[in-house]
């Protein structure tokens, strides 16, 4: 190991409090910010930066919001995909009716619409726990999309119901190439998940968890479980949203309500879950793992069996290989990838004197 | 108000409680897998889509229908017998949300096969029961109510009592209550584990053959049959994830009430809201019953 | 089996990050040209995607065999899309370069979701969007969207084509004044499309004209049915998605005893894969074809003999389905991706050579398919003849309408287009012009 955790004490409150507590690590992820921010967006190929790392990270900032909710704050929900139409359709909104609101402006604001959407949604969490939460989000989800879907004011009454997203312009330099719109996100998501290493980290993040862990135990203690879960809710909702204009405008570009469906949000649980539930490095491990391994297994497919098997089959066989590879990570390792990134990280502590 | 309009009110009343009871032969294998091992099982519809699409292949291979069925009934059983041995038991004392991430792997898994071994044309299934108004009830009333749906809500009614007294009356419904109590509990008074998970599993398979049977009598045999469990999670909720004559009652209450929503206040919206207003429904019970109309009343302590 | 995967995983991932990564080779083949195959083979979707990507498929082998287009070879390459807007964009820029390094020409998503997500990347890229039947209507107007065809004609013109229809089975236009028509329709863009030209032609026949929508994936469609029948309307069309909306929505039709036979399907609501399932319900029903099914034209027929009877190389698991809707419609798609790379060619000189994009798109709108040029292919019945132009990018806007008999469909009519034409462009010019002044396109001047 190039550097030792063991005997470096924590003397004084403000090193306690570092959100990154060893200098080693501080220098690494600000290398590999670095190397995203300056090599990445003059190296990559436009397939990659428009096709995989733009979606991953929007992806990764809903990942994350909804990890703040469920592994946070232990309330499990499926309506994010709903909130992401609402972040999605409302910055639309912004950049139509206010042209001269900035785009980033535009983005917070779409951020809070959802935010107040989640809250509003959120209010049955005050009743009702687990599942049957889970399911009773699902109204959100439902619901969020057929009214955006239905009114044509949100959509400008487009004859098709379809939205094209507008240009980013920021400060009067317009984002329209692929690896621009990838600097865009990239910062956007770097400061926002710094966000969130705070709160997660700071008074905040401990009433959640508190809350996540007994919610009884927590009301007792004094802590207001209406504005923990309440406050839970609009913070995720808020990445969602943020999330989610960010995927409309950068990714898709052009799309219809119905791209925020219900198997949207079901992927976004899967990469919490199968990334590790309340880590913010598992947000985008998981979002990774759900979002590109099927694109890889495509790819993968295509170039090992090529034409000798029927493309059908070889479409259900990356199904299944998927579906299996999830079985035995659950099986392996149940807390997801985050977890095996700290193991293999013990393991490197001892190596090379024991593997 | 006009007879006409009466009358099409139960028509659509009617309509909507047989429909409810197809959404409740749905939620049916969720609740069984659900009381036996407390796990969210995602599968449920993947399950439904690969039993009957198996069925249907094994007419298709030319066995006759009275022979494809308890060949597919085995099937579902080696399913759920596997499902235990390389899923379940690896997973024993995990926590819920890594039992519910393992069964939407075996979602992917059950799907994918599904489509490999039989392909992904839609099939048609007939069970000789005639998808059209039963005549003399029309000739009557004025009302239609297709025969098919009638003999689905007859099977889901009878599945219903069948597993409702094998629950409470049978010493394996007793060993599989304390399963779902808990695992570790359940297993250090020597109930095994193993068996009980097998056989709930092969049951819920078998449930699903009979909803897939039902519904791909409907509306034919394809993949589209996976979302049918959507329909189910209202159904679930209202009735309580672990109660099996709570998912009866539930599911007519969302059959009849989203039916009546659509026809009656659907247009004002421009239609549509049935996609959504199970689960407000939902909500609305929840919140005064936040474990649903049978659930089992959770107590917490500190 | 635990070892092996544990092995096996990581290579696997490794081997497929690095097919990813790497650099297209940048030595090419002068006499190949590539086409991308954005296929929906899983999934809800998959009777359609394997039909008509299989059909496409094909006629791209038949096309080789005989020797290429002046002697270039096809070559393509495949991306499962699940028929989902965002594996579309992923499938979209995965193609973007085919195996040889060439940029792909051409891009059909089949399907109007996945349209749309790439239908802003088109003229940047050079690429042609070819939505065959379905996806943006007004895209139709080549002034706004020089880089997007409709070549088998868009939804608009399909449902003025229905509404003649229905008017000649009621005795003439007249006899349309307060008839009630019901647009059953699954609750997304799509569902919605043809609805402009729609209410227009119902004002000014006098019709009157319900609008019931189906929440997606419709395998549930009672109270819908029940407000049909509550209703009693004369005409019923329905614009489905996805078998199980379409054939529940026959089905349905059977449970509350609407005649089929007043039941009229989009053409992508009704194949054979539809029909089946719904079983005697389905027999009545009508469809439109914008491409004819049937094994007996002679392309479909030599294309079966020579992929599936002399060799075994056809793309279709079940050799059965060839001359299917899908698999018919899918050839006639790609017969228009070789006419037009056949014109490309010679208008930039370059007869036996690949050609790029802007070239191609050139080819593609000089496309006149006149019937000396289909029965030259052996197509004749099969498509409508048509020819585009600058700025008329739809295809003849002609259909046929067909009538399932239980076992197969029986065609009802000639070609058939919509009562005005005119009408139903200006409609498709006023809203690409809306659309241009909304995104500030200086519109294509077409002299």
């Amino acid at each position: 190991m190039l550097y030792r955790q063991a005997g470096r004490f924590r003397t004084s409150y403000s090193m306690d409090a570092r959100l990154v507590p060893f200098f080693e690590d501080r220098i690494a992820l600000a290398a590999v910010f670095l190397f995203a921010l300056c090599v990445v967006p003059f190296s990559a190929s436009d397939y990659w930066l428009s096709a995989i790392l733009i979606p991953w990270l929007c992806l990764s900032l809903v990942a994350l919001g909804q990890n703040i909710l469920m592994g946070y704050a232990g309330q499990l929900s499926l309506g994010s995909a709903g909130f992401m139409a609402a972040g999605a359709f409302a910055c639309y909104n912004f950049e139509l009716r206010i042209p001269e609101m900035p785009f980033l402006v535009s983005l917070i604001m779409s951020g809070l619409v959802a935010a107040a959407v989640g809250i509003v949604f959120g209010l049955p969490s005050l009743r009702i726990r687990g599942l049957y939460l889970a399911v009773a989000t699902l109204a959100s989800q439902f619901f969020i999309v057929w009214v955006i879907d239905k009114f044509g004011w949100f959509k400008n009454y487009d004859s098709s119901g379809i939205i094209t997203a507008q240009d980013i312009v920021i400060l009067g330099k317009s984002f329209t190439t692929p690896a621009e719109m990838y600097v865009v996100v990239l910062l956007v998501v770097a400061v926002m998940t710094l966000l969130a290493m705070n709160m997660a980290s700071g008074s905040v993040g401990r009433n959640w968890m508190a809350v996540r862990d007994m919610d009884v135990a927590a009301e007792a203690m004094g802590i207001s479980l209406l504005r923990t879960k309440l406050q839970a809710f609009a913070i995720s909702s808020f990445y969602c949203g943020v999330g989610g204009a960010l995927f409309a405008f950068t990714f898709l570009q052009s799309l219809e309500p119905v791209a925020f469906d219900i198997n949207l949000s079901f992927r976004i649980l899967f990469m919490v879950i199968i990334g590790g539930l309340g880590t913010i490095i598992g947000a985008y491990l998981g979002a990774g793992f759900i979002l590109l391994l099927p694109v890889f297994l495509n790819i993968f497919f295509h170039a090992v069996v090529g034409e000798a098997v029927d493309a059908t089959i070889v479409s259900a066989f990356e199904q299944v290989i998927f579906g299996v590879l999830m079985i035995m990570f659950m099986i392996y390792e149940p807390l997801g990838i985050a977890r095996l990134l700290e193991i293999g990280q013990e393991r490197l502590r001892r190596w090379p004197f024991k593997v | 108000m006009e007879w006409v309009e009466v009358l099409f009110f139960f028509e659509v009343l009617i309509g909507g409680l047989l429909a409810g009871v197809m959404y409740s032969l749905v939620a049916l294998g969720f609740v069984l897998i659900y009381k036996a091992s407390s796990v969210f099982n995602f599968a449920q519809g993947a399950m439904v889509f690969f039993a009957v699409l198996s069925f249907v292949g094994f007419m298709e291979l030319g066995l006759h229908f009275w022979v494809a069925l308890p060949v597919t009934v085995v099937l579902m059983i080696l399913v759920g017998m596997a499902t235990e041995r390389f899923v379940l038991r690896p997973l024993v004392n995990q926590s819920d949300d890594t039992l519910l991430m393992a069964t939407i792997g075996l979602a992917f898994v059950l799907e994918g096969l599904a489509q490999m071994a039989w392909g992904v044309e839609v099939r048609r299934l007939d069970l000789g029961i005639p998808d059209v108004p039963m005549q003399w009830f029309a000739d009557l009333t004025d009302i239609f109510v297709s025969t098919l749906d009638v003999v689905a809500g007859a099977a889901a009614g009878i599945m219903v009592i069948i597993l409702a007294l094998i629950f409470s009356r049978t010493k394996v419904g007793l060993g599989l209550r304390a399963v779902a109590d808990s695992h570790a509990a359940a297993q250090s008074i020597g109930i095994p584990l193993k068996n009980i998970w097998m056989m709930v599993w092969a049951t819920a398979g078998i449930v699903a053959l009979v909803a897939g049977m039902l519904w791909g009598a409907r509306s034919g045999v394809q993949f589209a049959l996976v979302g049918i469990a959507l329909k189910a999670l209202p159904v679930l909720i209202i009735g309580g994830f672990t109660s099996v004559p709570g998912v009866i009652v539930a599911g007519l209450i969302v059959g009849a009430s989203e039916k009546l929503a659509e026809v009656y206040i659907g247009p004002l919206f421009g239609g549509g809201i049935e996609g959504w207003s199970p689960y407000m429904l939902a909500v609305f019970f929840l919140m005064f019953r936040p474990e649903g109309l049978f659930g089992e009343k959770i107590i917490r302590r500190v | 089996m635990k070892s092996i995967l544990k092995r096996v995983a990581p290579a696997a991932l490794a081997a497929a990050a690095l097919t990813a990564f790497a650099a297209p080779p940048a030595a090419m083949a002068e006499e190949e040209q590539y086409f991308p195959v954005p296929s929906s083979r899983v999934g809800p979707f998959s009777a359609m995607g394997t039909g008509y990507y299989g059909g496409i498929i094909d006629y791209m082998q038949y096309v080789n065999k005989n020797g290429g287009v002046n002697g270039v070879q096809l070559v393509w390459a495949e991306c499962e899309t699940e028929y989902n807007a965002a594996r579309t964009v992923e499938c979209y820029q995965r193609l973007l370069t085919g195996p040889n390094g060439q940029k792909m020409l051409v891009f059909d998503t089949l399907g109007t979701p996945g349209a749309y997500a790439v239908i802003n990347r088109m003229s940047e890229e050079e690429t042609v969007l070819a939505q065959y039947g379905y996806g943006r209507t007004d895209a139709a107007d080549g002034t706004v969207w020089p880089w997007v065809f409709n070549a088998a004609s868009h939804y608009w013109s399909q449902i003025g084509m229905k509404l003649q229809f229905m008017a000649d089975q009621e005795g003439g236009v007249e006899n349309m004044k307060g008839k009630k028509i019901v647009h059953l329709h699954i609750d997304s863009a799509y569902g919605r499309e043809p609805l402009p030209a729609m209410r227009q032609i119902a004002k000014d026949w006098g019709m009157e004209l319900v609008e019931i929508s189906i929440p997606p994936p419709g395998l549930e469609q009672q109270s819908q049915w029940l407000q049909i029948r509550r209703e009693r309307p004369d005409w019923v069309t329905f614009w489905g998605a996805g078998s199980g909306m379409n054939s529940t929505g026959m089905t349905n039709a059977a449970r509350m005893g609407f005649p089929r036979e007043r039941l009229v399907y989009v053409t992508f609501g009704g194949a054979e894969e539809d029909m089946v399932p719904a079983g005697d319900a389905a027999k009545g029903t009508y469809v439109v074809a914008n491409a004819v099914p049937g094994r007996d034209f002679p392309l479909i027929a030599d294309m079966y003999k020579t992929l599936y009877e002399d060799s075994n190389v056809g793309n279709m698991a079940n050799p059965d389905r060839v001359g299917t809707v899908y698999y018919n419609r899918g050839v006639g798609a790609a017969v228009m991706w070789i006419e037009a790379l056949k014109n490309a060619q010679e208008m930039s000189g370059k007869v036996g050579k690949a050609v790029v994009g802007s070239e191609f798109r050139d080819g593609y709108e000089a496309l006149n398919m006149t019937p000396e040029k289909l029965e030259e292919i052996g197509i004749t019945g099969m498509v409508a003849p048509f020819q585009l132009s600058c700025a008329k990018h739809d295809g003849a806007g002609k259909f046929r309408m067909m009538q399932w008999n239980g076992e197969k469909f029986d065609l009802i009519t000639d070609w058939m287009g919509p009562p005005d034409p005119t009408f139903i462009r200006g409609l498709v010019e006023s809203s690409a012009g809306k659309f241009a002044s909304e995104n500030n396109v200086e519109p294509k001047n077409c002299g």
